[in-house]
């Protein structure tokens, strides 16, 4: 069950320009979480009223600590970029239901940019489970940030959109250069490329589990500001839509609108 | 020592409850305070048939705030009376559904299919900024809130509570129409009308381009318009704008109102409810007040 805490930072990283990583200790938010869960972070700043929802990038259930990484999107992350190790963070979770697990042998994990951290989560408990893993990650540009650690649980390809590292292009042009294939794609990432990953979904006939994003108010279901459009009617609302926060944030491509 | 109040005949057993919108119908809070523990719940707005709400972005942070444009997404009065009402039913806690329409046909025909059901108080918005038919439309003029308000008095079983908007020259007008036309009580304040540019994106924060704003940044005004409402009409009233907190609660029933909901105070803080019934308690042991309805309207 997901609760509120203040909980110790015991490391904090730059990974890049603007990305920073944040490492809690919590160790019964640690034993519960999965990959492609999220939590909500509180700001000291109570100007700043709602929380931030930052995907899992790493579980370490021996040591009872969470991993996130995250980009300084506005004045809310640049505050949590300021933490050092030793201060203290209020955070809410694990929220959300992460990635759905099945009878796969193979698998794609796609993240770009800001995408990327909820998958190596991922990629790692693909691993441990004996699927075969490729990573194909898309960045603007060098450096590619988080890239050496996919490498430990999977066959890595980066792809800049400037062409300094890896191949030029997008994640699509790398799946398509590569000749990928796989029993099932995971993605994160902008939502252009959740769209083309959809699509390429659809042509392959690989189905796809997407991660998307939404700003949110409360993170656990209950203020409806972080929908997707569906396309059937979803049995909570009644309507075409679902929660990201609650029902998500990972849904199978075939059913939500993009 | 006794928190118990009145609110047109139903017993509360404590002034707490929380704000139409912000809580579901407490399911998804179930996980994180004892529901109860409250003196009600006041339901997500329901209206006949399903909404579908506005696009997203559907909300924007702003200084000690939120904007919301949520558009009144609900899923319709089929469902709500089969799944939200019983599982409400399973505590101890009274019932305020929320009601909303696009049409006075629309909430006459909700008040109506509500009269059989277990629910204690219905509130009604006439006060949604968010929506372009209803909502607003009916709030914003005193003869078309006594007109409705009139209406549904005459399908209602239940007490009715009239929710003001705060989007108007002077709110003791709607406070009067809505008693005029026999309303049982009031709910204020709805959310302010306001509106945020996005500087990266070149465009409106929120899809809807304006929202209400919530939270600690309307709390002055909210308690400005319960105060001057409370002195104007001889309706209890519930109180609600940016309470986050037991000293928040304490400014409204202080300032007139008789019991207290709390809104975007459950997003940044899912206990906020459980710890404003701590620290009323609290106060009252401290300030030795036997009855919590001695302070209700205290500050003349």
């Amino acid at each position: 069950m997901a609760k509120k805490a203040r909980v110790p930072v015991v490391k904090t990283e730059r990974l890049a320009d603007g990305i920073f990583g944040l490492t809690v200790l919590e160790p019964e938010m640690a034993a519960l979480a999965k990959p492609g869960q999220f939590l909500s972070l509180y700001l000291e700043d109570k100007s700043r009223l709602l929380p931030r929802p930052i995907s899992i990038c790493g579980i370490d259930k021996e040591k009872g600590t969470l991993r996130m990484v995250f980009r300084v999107a506005g004045e809310g992350t640049r505050q949590l970029s300021w933490l050092k190790e030793g201060d203290f963070l209020e955070v809410l979770g694990p929220l959300g239901n992460g990635f759905y697990e099945t009878k796969i042998q193979s698998a794609i994990v796609i993240g770009g940019g800001i995408g990327i951290p909820p998958m190596l989560a991922l990629a790692k408990h693909l691993q441990e489970q004996g699927i075969q893993v490729t990573a194909v990650l898309g960045y603007r540009s060098e450096p590619a940030f988080l890239l050496p650690e996919f490498e430990a649980y999977a066959e890595a390809v980066a792809a800049t959109e400037d062409g300094s590292l890896g191949i030029a292009g997008n994640v699509l042009d790398a799946i398509r250069e590569k000749k990928l294939s796989a029993d099932m794609l995971f993605a994160c990432g902008p939502t252009p490329m959740l769209r083309g990953i959809k699509a390429f979904s659809e042509q392959s006939g690989i189905p796809a589990q997407l991660s998307l994003e939404e700003r949110m108010a409360c993170g656990i279901g209950a203020c409806l500001a972080c929908v997707c459009k569906t396309k059937e009617k979803d049995a909570h609302s009644e309507v075409h839509n679902r929660r990201i926060c609650k029902d998500g944030p990972v849904f199978y491509a075939q059913e939500i609108e993009l | 020592m006794n928190m118990k109040v009145n609110i047109a005949g139903v017993e509360l057993k404590n002034p707490v409850t929380v704000a139409s919108g912000t809580f579901g119908s407490g399911m998804e809070y179930g996980e994180f305070v004892d529901l109860n523990r409250l003196g009600a719940v006041t339901t997500k707005g329901v209206a006949v048939k399903p909404w579908e709400g506005n696009p997203t972005p559907r909300i924007a942070e702003t200084y000690g705030g939120m904007l919301n444009a949520i558009g009144l997404q609900n899923p319709g009065m089929d469902v709500f009376v089969k799944r939200d009402i019983p599982f409400l039913k399973q505590y101890d806690i009274k019932i305020i559904v929320n009601v909303c329409g696009h049409t006075e046909q629309e909430y006459c025909e909700a008040v109506e299919r509500l009269s059989e059901e277990p629910a204690d108080l219905l509130e009604i918005n006439i006060s949604c900024p968010n929506v372009k038919h209803g909502g607003i439309a009916f709030g914003q003029d005193p003869k078309q809130v006594e007109h409705i308000t009139a209406q549904l008095k005459k399908v209602a079983k239940q007490p009715l509570i009239m929710k003001l908007s705060p989007n108007v020259t002077d709110i003791t007008e709607m406070a009067k129409a809505a008693e005029a036309g026999g309303a049982d009580a009031l709910s204020l304040i709805n959310t302010l009308t306001g509106m945020k540019v996005d500087v990266m994106r070149r465009t409106f924060a929120v899809a809807n381009k304006t929202g209400g704003l919530s939270g600690p940044a309307i709390k002055p005004v909210a308690v400005r318009m319960v105060y001057q409402t409370a002195n104007a009409v001889s309706l209890p009233i519930i109180g609600m704008g940016g309470i986050a907190n037991a000293e928040d609660a304490l400014e409204f029933l202080m300032a007139g109102a008789t019991a207290v909901a709390v809104g975007t105070a459950n997003f940044h803080n899912p206990y906020a409810t459980m710890e404003i019934l701590d620290g009323l308690e609290a106060y009252m042991k401290q300030h030795g007040v036997e009855d919590i309805n001695e302070l209700i309207g205290c500050v003349e």
